[in-house]
């Protein structure tokens, strides 16, 4: 069988995988973020049980490790009497997991941002809330996206694992038609090649776009 | 099925699972040691002066950085066998923990000499040192510390991914869980022992790492002083 009478006969599948992959890939994303955001924050609060509870969650999610966690997620939370699908599964514990790490770019983003805009802020009689949202988060994104961007190519890796918890993507299709064909250099090979694509030419541009957009809006045009 | 954790039950499966962590640790050590090689050959294949050798091996280097850990381990674990090499799930493994993380301590060692200022290559030059002498004694012991906290990440790093090695049937802690898990049709205990193990050793050894890399910043900022 020719490489081509394999993608002909399986790429459809292949690419269906891959749609979910993108479907996980995005959820995850937005909710990482969030709770990066949400951490981050708390990490740096002066008040000692929210930053408490911030490196708790911190260290607890980076201390295990994530297929772990994605299996507690899908097969012991049952036993607590919460059932979630294995999407549901999948994107939750990806973003629980990437989020911890995700909180730690974003304190040490806030701590990078000069001491002196926190004094002008204060001296200019800003609320908390308004130093925070109008003056401190827009500085941090030009600081922060470059790490973030590779934390972000880490969980399009990482989206893989939720093959293990029988969520139906590119790398469950890869396995399925690997079990069926046992033409495993076609099925993995190719698989290995649509992240590949994904990450270099869609992720890490998109990402790259974000981090010059980020810079332009406080002044730089080059990071 | 009884719900709520059940002690008698945890105790029981205890003694597999200690043996189970003693496998994880010592795959995570021997993937680590195979990494640390591997990427001193990407680094080499980084710096030699030949332009295509630069950008075959920077092409490697990205290609296995971006794609999946666990579908590397399928490939070469699947692969292989079709052309002739069959090895065991072990060492499929181990090649290819060493492979992929061997990429990121390649990056992590580059950083660490670019780190070293260049103005110590100079004087070098100007002092008539040969290139390798300029390495032993001069580059590599500044540029190592540098490299401390990299690479205790990444050791770190490893010991988090050893259990994706039991997709290919390596038994380490997570296959041994599973196992138990499935032999008994109780998840909650084994996979919940797991967690605790994976925290009591990776946290103090993130702490470690972090210690590790306060004493390097504190060294460094005498040396400017």
């Amino acid at each position: 069988m020719t490489y081509f009478e394999f993608l002909n006969e399986h790429g459809v599948t292949l690419l269906l995988g891959t749609v979910t992959t993108i479907k996980v890939l995005v959820c995850s994303m937005i909710l990482y973020v969030i709770i990066s955001m949400i951490f981050g924050l708390m990490r740096l609060s002066k008040n000692p049980a929210i930053q408490g509870i911030a490196t708790v969650y911190i260290e607890f999610f980076r201390g295990t490790s994530l297929l772990v966690q994605l299996f507690w997620a899908y097969y012991v939370l049952p036993f607590f009497g919460i059932s979630l699908e294995a999407f549901t599964a999948g994107v939750v514990a990806l973003g629980l997991n990437f989020g911890a790490y995700g909180a730690e770019i974003v304190r040490a983003g806030i701590l990078a941002v000069p001491k002196g805009q926190w004094e002008a802020a204060h001296a200019l009689n800003f609320t908390p809330a308004k130093r925070i949202k109008r003056i401190i988060i827009p500085q941090i994104f030009p600081i922060i996206l470059p790490p973030a961007a590779n934390l972000t190519v880490e969980l399009l890796k990482a989206t893989a694992l939720v093959a293990l918890v029988t969520v139906v993507d590119l790398t469950f299709e890869a396995k399925q038609i690997n079990s069926i064909t046992w033409l495993s250099a076609q099925c993995f090979g190719t698989a290995l090649l649509i992240y590949y694509i994904i990450a270099r030419f869609a992720l890490v541009p998109f990402l790259r776009w974000l981090e010059v957009l980020a810079a332009r809006k406080v002044g730089k045009e080059r990071i | 099925m009884e719900m709520g954790w059940r002690w008698d039950f945890t105790i029981e499966i205890l003694p597999q699972m200690a043996v189970a962590t003693l496998n994880t640790i010592l795959a995570a050590g021997v993937g680590y040691a195979i990494a640390l090689i591997v990427g001193l050959f990407f680094l080499l294949g980084q710096r030699t002066p030949f332009k295509i050798v630069n950008w075959i091996n920077r092409e490697i280097v990205e290609f296995i950085r971006s794609t999946p850990l666990l579908i590397q381990l399928f490939f070469v674990y699947f692969v292989l066998p079709q052309f002739g090499i069959t090895l065991s799930a072990w060492v499929c493994g181990m090649i290819t923990i060493g492979l992929h993380f061997g990429t990121y301590l390649s990056e992590v060692y580059r950083g660490a000499l670019e780190g070293v200022s260049k103005t110590q290559w100079e004087a070098c030059r100007a002092l008539n040192f040969s290139t390798i002498y300029t390495y032993r004694r001069i580059v590599l012991p500044q540029a190592f510390p540098i490299a401390i906290p990299g690479m205790g990440n990444y050791l770190v790093g490893i010991f988090k991914d050893t259990p994706l090695l039991s997709t290919i049937g390596v038994a380490e802690l997570f296959h041994a869980a599973t196992a138990v898990g499935g032999y008994n049709y109780r998840y909650l205990e084994p996979y919940t022992l797991v967690g605790i193990i994976f925290l009591t050793l990776s946290i103090p050894a993130a702490m470690w790492v972090r210690k590790l890399e306060n004493d390097v910043n504190k060294a460094q900022g005498k040396i400017k002083k």
